[in-house]
């Protein structure tokens, strides 16, 4: 049987891959409602400890960071990640895993140019753009207040 | 008090964990078809979901997604944008121009510490993934 590469390319994803965008969709949709799901409840211990609002969604945040990168030094959170795509990406702990494996990673390279720099590999546009973003916001309610 | 936190009530309080699980997933759930059907890197989409936060809350969208669903909106990256304009909201109230300066990178400051504090303690306490 003769096979052009374009066909031969189609043969082997039809067989390598089962309509896999529903399975990770169900993936990130149970990980990712679970870390929110456990977010709530690091929120509700904060308040109950006597925090205020503000306060105990900073302390969540702190904690899921905290979680998230020793799960990072165990190697544990890449395997869920395998599996879990989006829904450990884009909660707060994918934000904390970011920084935490480059920084684990690339300590071979240094502390300063290896650890230091490679953590904001993400990390650094993400802070880039949203801070920016944040104070063009100000600026324009600067202005409108000013109106 | 906003009505997710009312210990009074055993039923609103299961069901606040019912809403943040049904929010946060369904937004990592589409957030996965981004990752799969198109081309964008995870630098790129942890990118645009704090600045969309920003837009969101900015125009009114995401302070209501926030009362409804508890962490189900605050834990997932488009909350750090939440959380960063609610800031610089509050911080230009109080001190104007210097405000929309100070107020994003205060609001942010606690989560953008811990994940730099943490991430070093990551970097000298564990070993690198075996690569072979």
């Amino acid at each position: 049987m003769e096979l052009t590469p374009q066909e031969y390319q189609q043969l082997v994803q039809k067989h390598v891959k089962p309509s896999p965008l529903g399975k990770d969709m169900l993936w990130a949709f149970v990980v990712g409602g679970a870390i929110c799901t456990l977010g709530q409840g690091i929120l509700d211990f904060w308040k109950a400890v006597g925090l205020d609002e503000k306060d105990a969604a900073t302390a969540t945040s702190i904690t899921l960071i905290g979680l998230s990168a020793l799960l990072t030094g165990l190697h544990l959170y890449e395997k869920l990640a395998k599996y879990a795509g989006a829904g450990t990406l884009v909660p707060i702990t994918g934000f904390s895993n970011s920084v935490a494996s480059p920084a684990l990673e690339f300590k071979s390279e240094g502390f300063i140019l290896g650890t230091g720099a490679k953590m904001f590999t993400i990390a650094g546009p993400v802070i880039v753009y949203g801070i920016s973003a944040s104070i063009l916001y100000g600026v324009i309610l600067v202005i409108l207040g000013a109106l | 008090m906003p009505s997710c936190w009312n210990p009074g009530k055993r039923g609103d309080y299961l069901m606040q964990y019912v809403y943040a699980f049904i929010t946060g997933g369904i937004i990592c759930a589409l957030s996965q078809i981004l990752i799969d059907k198109t081309k964008l890197t995870p630098a790129r989409i942890l990118t645009s979901y704090v600045v969309l936060g920003v837009i969101l809350t900015a125009i009114g969208v995401y302070k209501p997604l926030v009362d409804w669903a508890g962490a189900g909106a605050t834990v997932p990256l488009l909350g750090f944008g939440y959380t960063l304009a609610e800031g610089v909201k509050t911080a230009v109230s109080d001190s104007g121009l210097l405000g929309a300066l100070t107020g994003g990178a205060k609001a942010a400051a606690g989560g953008i510490s811990a994940a730099v504090f943490f991430g070093l303690l990551t970097a000298l306490l564990f070993k690198p993934a075996d690569k072979s």
